[in-house]
This record gives C-alpha cells, structure tokens and sequence, in this order.
C-alpha cells in the first residue's frame, strides 16, 4: 500500500532530522543563486550558524514577484550545462516564471510523483490517461513521469478534443485519468452527447483532479456520474508541479511530502505561523532540488493542515482542499468571497448544469454579483414556476453562503464558452 | 391527450428565431405558441403536429426541452363556451398551471389547451360538460 514504506511511514522525529540535513544542503545549493547569494548577504544571513528547522524562519519569505524580477535565471544555483530542462507557469496572473531541473530534480519529482498515484491506489497494471496539457504546464510532464515509474501504461493524450479522448478511454480500456476539474466537468456534456455511458461502458476506477480550486460537491458530481474515486492532488509549478500533496485511499485531506518540502503555514497579514486546524498561507521550501531550490515560498493558497495523523498510517501531515487562491479572492462590500464557496452551493443542485460564471458589476457605485449558470437539460421539465423557485432559492443559499446577496441568471445549456485550459469563473468588469 | 413542447429560452434577441428555425429544418409545423417569460429567461410553448420529432430536434441542439401531456378541449366558438369550462374547474377546485386557446375555424369550433394539476379529474368534468378532447393526431387533423 505504500510505494517506500520507510520514508512514508517514517516516525516524525526521524523524519524531522532528515529535514534538516537535507535543507542544510539546500542553503549550500542556493547560496551559489545570484538572487540568494544577494539576499543572504543583505539580510546578513550565514548560512552555516543555521541549526535548527525554526532557524529557517531567519531567511526571508521569497514571492512571486522575486521570480519575475529574477527571469530568466536568478534563482538558477548550476550552469546550463547541468540542468535538463524548464518550465513555466501559465502567466494567467501575470509575466511568466521559470523553473530549471537537473536529472537529480527530475528523478525525485518523478518518484512523488509515482508515490503520490500509487498512495492513490494505481498500480502498474493500470492504464492511465493524461488528460491534461503538455508542454510548459507542469501538470501534463509530471504525471507523465510518474506514470511511467510507476510502470503503467501511460497514454499521453494531453487536454482537447473531447470525442478523441473518450474513444481512446473505450478502446484502450483506461482505469486512471487525471484532469483539470473544469474539463471533467466539460466530458460528462460530451458523453451525454454521445450517449455513452460512463458506468457501463468506459472501464475507469479513479481521477486525480487538481490545477484549479473546486469543491467537495464537484467532487462528488464527478464521482457520481462517472462512478469513481476523485482523488486530490496537489502541486504548483514553483514547487516542481503536482506531487506537492496528494490524497491516499482515505480521500481526507492531502499528504505533503515533507521528504521533499518543509511546510509553513502563516497569517497572511501578520506572517506570523498559525496552528494547525487553522486556514492559513501555505509556504513551502524544497528541500530536495538542487538545481533551482527556492526558500519560503508565498504560494497565496490557503488551506489547513489536520491536527490529527490520518488512519493509512502515513507520518507525512496533511493539508486541506485548497480554499483558494488569495488572488482568486473576491472583496464585495466588505466581504471576502472565494469562487469556490459559490460553486459549492452551485454544484449541489442538480437541475443546474456544472458551468458557470461569476461576474461583478458597479452600478451607480454599488458593487453587484450576478452568477450565471446553465440549466441542465435532463431536469428540465418545462415549467417556468418550478425554474423561479430553483432561482429564488439559489439566491437565499448564496446569501447564506456568502453573506451578500447575488443576482442568479440561469442561461441555456452549453452558452457559457467552454475552456479546455484553466476555466474563467470570474469577470470583474468593477472600475476601481 | 395531446402533448407540448416547452423549450427553455434565455430572453434574447434571436431566441424565437432559432426554436422555429429548428423546427422549420425538421419539418414540424406549428399548431399553437405562447411564451412564458420571467424577465431574463422564460419557457417557450408549442403545440406541434410532430412533438416527438420536435423534442428530439430541440434535443440535439443542445437545447432544455421537454414534452409534457396537455388537454385539448375542442370547444365551440361561441360566446359563454369558455365559462361552461372554467367554472366546472372552479367548482371542483381545481387549479390551473398554464392555459391558452386557437380558433379552428371562425364561430365554428375553437381548442382549449389546460395544464393542470389533475388531468384525470378533468377529463371527466370536460366530458360530463359534453365537450371531447384531442389527441395528437385529431389535434393536427383539424
């Protein structure tokens, strides 16, 4: 059940020393960056006075912005030579960044990789199609990888062409898939378009969702229709890609191999670390990258990690779903709203279909929220009081949900454009 | 009985264009219409000579439709015709979801189309008033 029991099921004490050692040999490797040789030195930090896993805290948190200040190459501890590869985040936010690995950084991304779907259940008689896009995304290379350690057979069919994707989980009988949620979401339209049916006549045992925020209730939608495991996963591209955090068979909150990052969890505005139980900014250091290691890393995702050891026997702490990014927050009259709390409340009515869109308005210096969601066709029974009461208590469940009360339109199937990349949930068309 | 179509429709320009352009390609003609709005969306209802080729076409458009059993009351067209009918509703308290009528043929005969809450009851009321209702085909073959 584990794919490395000794590391897996490591004793914390134990696993805390490796910590150390290994983040000793991280400070050495970023020490040879230009951007760490240069913060070091202007915050007076000698790397070899720190002892502890606390002393870490004596080293500035690095953001994104120092990434993008410091492309192509600042963080860069080896010369091109040695290193193997790149990648980059999507740049939907902003000036893309860049991450370089050497063969060692591959190797060990691989390996979580392979732990993190074998801890999920696959295993090398598995069939595992990758359904998301290759390239820069970290996520298509990653899996991709792992898989292959792993020793299942791996389809790299990438993200798009729908009817393609379905074929190839029919005839090649696919059991594994990992996909972006939004695009699960858009396959369950395309098979019920095509009249397949996904129980009975595709041959699929578990997904890995992961590179967007979703909900519990998308998860269990998905689940559902497709008759699955949905299992979390969890990464980003400053820390390798996915393989960050990963559920087990227990699906109750997600692992974080603290082989390979130390986690830190902090108030967002004080930076002061929080409890475990409580939501907090998650801030990672990789402790097992030679090329490119990066040090405290804001990741702007807020989650918690659980108090209490999960029953698989694991050492390793988990984190909660991922609430959402601090980017991704809304702020409506005062209010922190994140487009997950509305999903949750979307997906649990089953007259409306799995797309939607949140858009923000001011008029006449009033800021207004109107969600537009699409109905689904196979609930529609033609009555228009039934679709008003659907609506109004839309409305109230938002309110309860998000404490502001919103505008609900309900749109015609399929109206809303469809993204095969990240989704657009939200347009703030507010001039601030 | 006969049955309607109700096709969900954002309130939009072109709307009405497309259900009938739909229609027109699938080669259903149209007995009745009536549309049911909300102020952003509303229901589009039709009464169709081919309702279960109509469904299927809405269908595979990708539109909301269903097909749902109304009752065609054939009526005579003549003052107090509609009275006789609405007040045997009312005197077995019955609630009416959804109505609306078409002349056949001017002071001759005319079809009342009801949604209701119980269609069985009031089929018996329509038929102790003297009065028959249509199916699909009789409905078309006026």
């Amino acid at each position: 059940m584990y794919w490395e029991p000794d590391i897996e099921t490591m004793p914390r004490p134990r696993l805390e020393n490796m910590q150390l050692t290994k983040l000793k040999r991280t400070l050495e490797y970023a020490h040879r960056s230009p951007f760490y040789s240069q913060r070091f030195a202007a915050e007076g930090i000698d790397i070899n006075k720190l002892r502890t896993l606390d002393d870490l805290r004596r080293i500035p948190f690095t953001v994104k912005q120092d990434l993008r200040e410091s492309f192509p190459d600042g963080l860069l501890c080896t010369s091109y030579e040695d290193v193997v590869r790149i990648h980059s985040s999507s740049g939907t936010t902003g000036q893309i960044i860049v991450v370089f690995y050497n063969q060692h950084d591959l190797d060990s991304w691989s390996n979580l990789m392979a732990r993190c779907m074998f801890g999920a259940g696959t295993r090398k008689t598995d069939v595992f199609q990758n359904c998301v896009g290759y390239g820069l995304f970290t996520g298509g290379l990653g899996f991709h990888f792992g898989s292959e350690k792993l020793g299942a057979l791996t389809i790299p069919s990438a993200s798009g062409n729908s009817r393609r994707q379905i074929f190839l989980m029919q005839s090649m009988k696919t059991t594994t898939v990992h996909i972006i949620p939004s695009y699960a979401l858009v396959l369950m339209t395309v098979l019920n378009e095509m009249g397949v049916d996904p129980r009975k006549e595709l041959f699929l045992k578990r997904a890995f969702l992961g590179a967007e925020p979703y909900s519990e209730a998308t998860r269990r939608r998905v689940e559902e229709f497709y008759g699955i495991d949905v299992y979390n996963s969890y990464g980003l591209t400053e820390m390798n890609g996915p393989g960050v955090a990963f559920e087990c068979t227990e699906k109750a909150g997600m692992h974080l191999w603290e082989d390979a990052f130390i986690l830190e969890v902090i108030d967002p505005d004080t930076q002061e670390p929080v409890p475990d139980g409580q939501e907090g900014e998650l801030v990672f250091t990789t402790i097992d990258r030679q090329a490119m290691p990066i040090l405290r890393y804001r990741t702007k995702d807020l989650a918690f990690v659980y108090p209490e050891p999960c029953p698989c026997g694991r050492t390793h702490r988990r984190i909660s779903r991922i609430k959402g990014r601090i980017d991704d927050m809304m702020i409506m009259k005062g209010v922190n709203i994140f487009p997950t709390q509305i999903e949750t409340t979307l997906m649990k009515v089953p007259e409306l279909g799995s797309n939607y869109l949140i858009v923000l308005e001011r008029r006449n210096l009033v800021d207004e929220m109107i969600v537009k969601v699409e109905v689904r066709p196979e609930f529609f029974t033609g009555d228009l009081r039934r679709l008003e009461r659907l609506r109004a208590q839309l409305v109230a469940d938002l309110r309860t949900e998000i404490l502001i009360t919103p505008k609900v339109e309900l749109l015609e199937p399929s109206s809303l454009p469809i993204s095969e990349g990240k989704a657009v949930r939200v347009q703030d068309l507010r001039e601030l | 009985m006969a049955h309607q179509i109700a096709v969900f429709a954002e309130n939009k320009p072109g709307r009405l264009g497309q259900v009938t352009r739909i229609l027109a390609e699938a080669g259903v003609n149209i007995r009745a219409m009536t549309i049911a709005d909300s102020g952003q969306y509303g229901v589009i209802k039709l009464l169709v000579d081919k309702p279960g080729i109509a469904t299927g076409a809405f269908k595979s458009a990708g539109m909301a439709a269903s097909q749902t059993e109304v009752l065609a009351i054939l009526m005579d067209d003549q003052p107090g015709g509609l009275y006789r009918v609405a007040s045997a509703l009312e005197s077995a308290r019955i609630n009416i979801s959804d109505a609306y009528g078409f002349i056949v043929e001017s002071k001759q005969q005319a079809v009342l189309v009801l949604d209701t809450d119980d269609a069985v009851q009031v089929l018996s009321l329509v038929s102790g008033l003297g009065l028959r209702t249509l199916t699909d085909d009789e409905l078309y073959g006026l």
